[in-house]
């Protein structure tokens, strides 16, 4: 979480010091669902992150200098300069199926990965994120109407960060909540904290252990709040202040660090020890990403095709 | 002739809302759809003070849904509403597909002129914000295809405000693109109230030795390149059709018959775009008139990258036309 949160500090430094083209979306908030459920996962599954899953891509072994690559358009990311930071950011080598920026497109080709480990009886297990907004899209239904019928091994974690840009829930949606769908959609539903990376790891765990045994698919909803707007262009002034100083006391990661000390975990040594990982490697990230270089332009029309 | 006093210089984002504005208080049928644009006043600040001035019931904050907020149009409009649907990227037109081509470009067709679906989809095209190849397509060509809609492309604020007050006011469904990097664009808007009808192209430039057909975005470009041209001794007419359905057809054509070259420039893909069919009809109907082939420029047939050295290459430009142009003038 410690990772992510940095990555998602310097990316932001970067784009105000104008090295990186197009929009960024901020991670705050978000990260202790991000690698929460990504560490419920194995090596073989595949996770296909939304916007905010930075915490996800890290988890699965993508490191930060390919994420700043990516973002700062260099042929170091793995789309070499052709999609943008989040968005487009897979590798299925890591089990990473980028960002499918339609909403909630990914869900639909989520199933897909399940299906395919479902009929060739692999044990593996295909994960992906969605949104408060993302909900109220056809496809969303669609999937876990799908997902339930062919009983495929998928797990649905639905990110509700009371925002979809500038709509707040009670205007996306008009039930208390929106696990509520799992049981209208013939599968198992939880609620969990979003903010405590712990609890989701083990309700994640849970849908993960149930998809892989043939039981099914899930949906989880993790609460949360988007700390930021939307996207970096967007100052939010639709929030109100109060509510963002309340989810400020919740942020995961001091949450998480709280415990730990409280437990007797995690002590200054320790925690000077994590900063000091998470600096050198943010920097060492960024080093190489800068040393990428743009893409050839003679290589534009190169990959059309398969 | 406007003068100074009775016009006004706006860009054509503010042309836009002024429209909206205008036709929603001269008519309580008219309504807002779409994601963001009440209370937040919309993602390209399209739709701002509409809800304040006409409140939740007419300027509806609709959740995320394409498909059935346009079904919810199309049945509103078919009901006696003027329901005007903003879908933020037009690339979100792949998800309204079925309710636009099978239901709202049919209905007054198959029920025998019994029902109207006067809906109005405004939309964004063009490439230009490092955003990459699911937000920056330009996809009007799609549209054309279908008997039953009609499209409309802006270039100025002058255009976006009497031409999208036309679309709302048509009985049948109109889909609006506005280039997303133009909103900012400035130009010369009459205080006075005014429309522009559909299928009536615009002269932009007057010429004699070739013709420049361009849409929305390249028209600035045909302008910009026709200026270069003047200094080499080639005299450029530019011409904006405006409403890609219906089609001003005799004003292209004579133009072309005026000046015995053309050009045509659209900034969808190239590939089956709206420069094929442009280019198929001067061809067809200036043939004994020109002096050389019709020059297509369209985007560049690959899905546009994010990476500004990359996409920049898929923006047709001035320099792309000039060059067409001395071809052509030399041939
Ligand atoms: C089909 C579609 N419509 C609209 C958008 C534009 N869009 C991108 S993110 C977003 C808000 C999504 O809200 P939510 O699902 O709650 O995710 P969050 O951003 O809050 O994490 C919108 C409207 C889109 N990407 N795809
Ligand atoms: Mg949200």
């Amino acid at each position: 979480m410690k990772l992510t949160r940095a990555v998602d500090d310097r990316t932001e430094d970067l784009y105000k010091q104008g090295k990186i083209p197009g929009v960024i979306f901020s991670q705050r908030g978000h990260e202790a669902i991000a690698v929460g459920a990504s560490y419920a996962l194995e090596p073989e599954d595949v996770l296909a992150p939304m916007h905010r899953d930075l915490g996800a891509y890290l988890l699965r072994g993508m490191t930060p200098g390919t994420i700043f690559a990516q973002a700062m358009a260099r042929i170091g990311g793995p789309s070499r300069g052709r999609d943008t930071n989040t968005h487009g950011l897979g590798d299925l080598s890591l089990g990473i199926i980028g960002y499918i920026s339609h909403l909630p497109q990914s869900m639909p080709v989520t199933l897909g990965a399940a299906f395919s480990f479902k009929y060739r009886g692999e044990a593996r297990v295909a994960l992906t994120f969605t949104g408060d907004g993302a909900s109220s899209e056809g496809a969303f239904s669609e999937s876990l109407n799908l997902a339930a019928v062919l009983n495929l091994p998928a797990v649905f974690i639905l990110e509700n960060n009371r925002y979809a840009y500038s709509t707040p829930t009670h205007h996306q949606y008009a039930t208390r909540n929106l696990v509520q769908r799992a049981e209208a959609f013939g599968m198992p539903g939880y609620t969990v904290d979003g903010n405590n990376v712990l609890d989701v790891w083990q309700v994640t765990a849970e849908a993960v252990d149930r998809a892989r045994s043939g039981g099914g698919p899930s949906l989880i909803e993790a609460h949360t709040m988007r700390m930021r707007g939307h996207a970096i262009h967007d100052p939010a002034n639709y929030v109100p202040k109060q509510l963002l100083e309340e989810w400020e006391t919740l942020d995961p990661i001091k949450i998480t660090t709280d415990t730990l000390r409280n437990q007797g975990v995690l002590d200054h040594t320790t925690e000077a020890d994590i900063a000091l990982k998470v600096k050198t490697e943010v920097d060492a990230g960024l080093k190489w990403a800068d040393s990428s270089p743009l893409p050839n332009p003679d290589t534009l029309t190169a990959g059309i095709y398969a | 002739m406007s003068t100074q006093s009775d016009s006004r210089e706006i860009t054509l984002g503010q042309a836009i809302n002024e429209a909206l504005h205008e036709e929603m208080a001269s008519d309580s049928a008219v309504i807002v759809m779409g994601e963001d644009v009440g209370r937040h006043g919309g993602v390209f600040r399209l739709t701002e003070g509409l809800y304040d001035e006409f409140g939740s019931a007419r300027v509806l904050d609709c959740p995320i849904c394409e498909a059935g907020i346009v079904g919810l149009g199309v049945g509103a409009s078919m009901t006696d509403m003027r329901p005007i649907v903003e879908i933020m990227f037009g690339d979100f037109t792949a998800l309204v597909m079925d309710q636009v081509v099978n239901q709202a470009a049919k209905v007054h067709y198959m029920s025998g002129g019994n029902m109207t679906a006067p809906i109005v989809i405004r939309t964004t095209m063009g490439a230009g914000r490092n955003i990459a190849a699911q937000h920056s397509q330009s996809l009007h060509a799609w549209f054309c295809h279908i008997p039953g809609l009609k499209v409309v492309l802006p270039a100025t604020p002058y255009d976006a405000k009497g031409l999208l007050k036309t679309a709302i006011r048509d009985d049948s469904p109109v889909i609006f693109f506005e280039d997303k990097m133009m909103y900012t664009e400035k130009g010369m808007v009459p205080n006075e109230e005014y429309t522009i009808p559909f299928g009536v192209a615009d002269v932009k430039r007057v010429g004699d030795d070739i013709t420049v057909i361009a849409t929305s975005s390249m028209v600035s470009v045909a302008l910009k390149a026709a200026e270069t041209l003047a200094t080499e001794g080639i005299s450029t007419e530019v011409i904006d059709p405006r409403t890609l359905s219906p089609l001003d057809e005799a004003t292209l054509v004579d133009s072309a018959k005026k000046t015995s070259r053309c050009i045509v420039i659209d900034e969808g893909y190239s590939h089956f775009g709206a420069t094929a069919e442009l280019a198929s009809l001067v061809s067809s109907k200036a043939f004994y008139y020109l002096d050389a082939p019709v020059e297509r420029i369209g985007a560049m047939d690959v899905p546009v990258p994010f990476s500004p050295i990359l996409e920049d290459q898929t923006i047709p430009n001035e320099e792309t036309v000039v060059n067409a142009a001395r071809r052509l003038v030399g041939s």
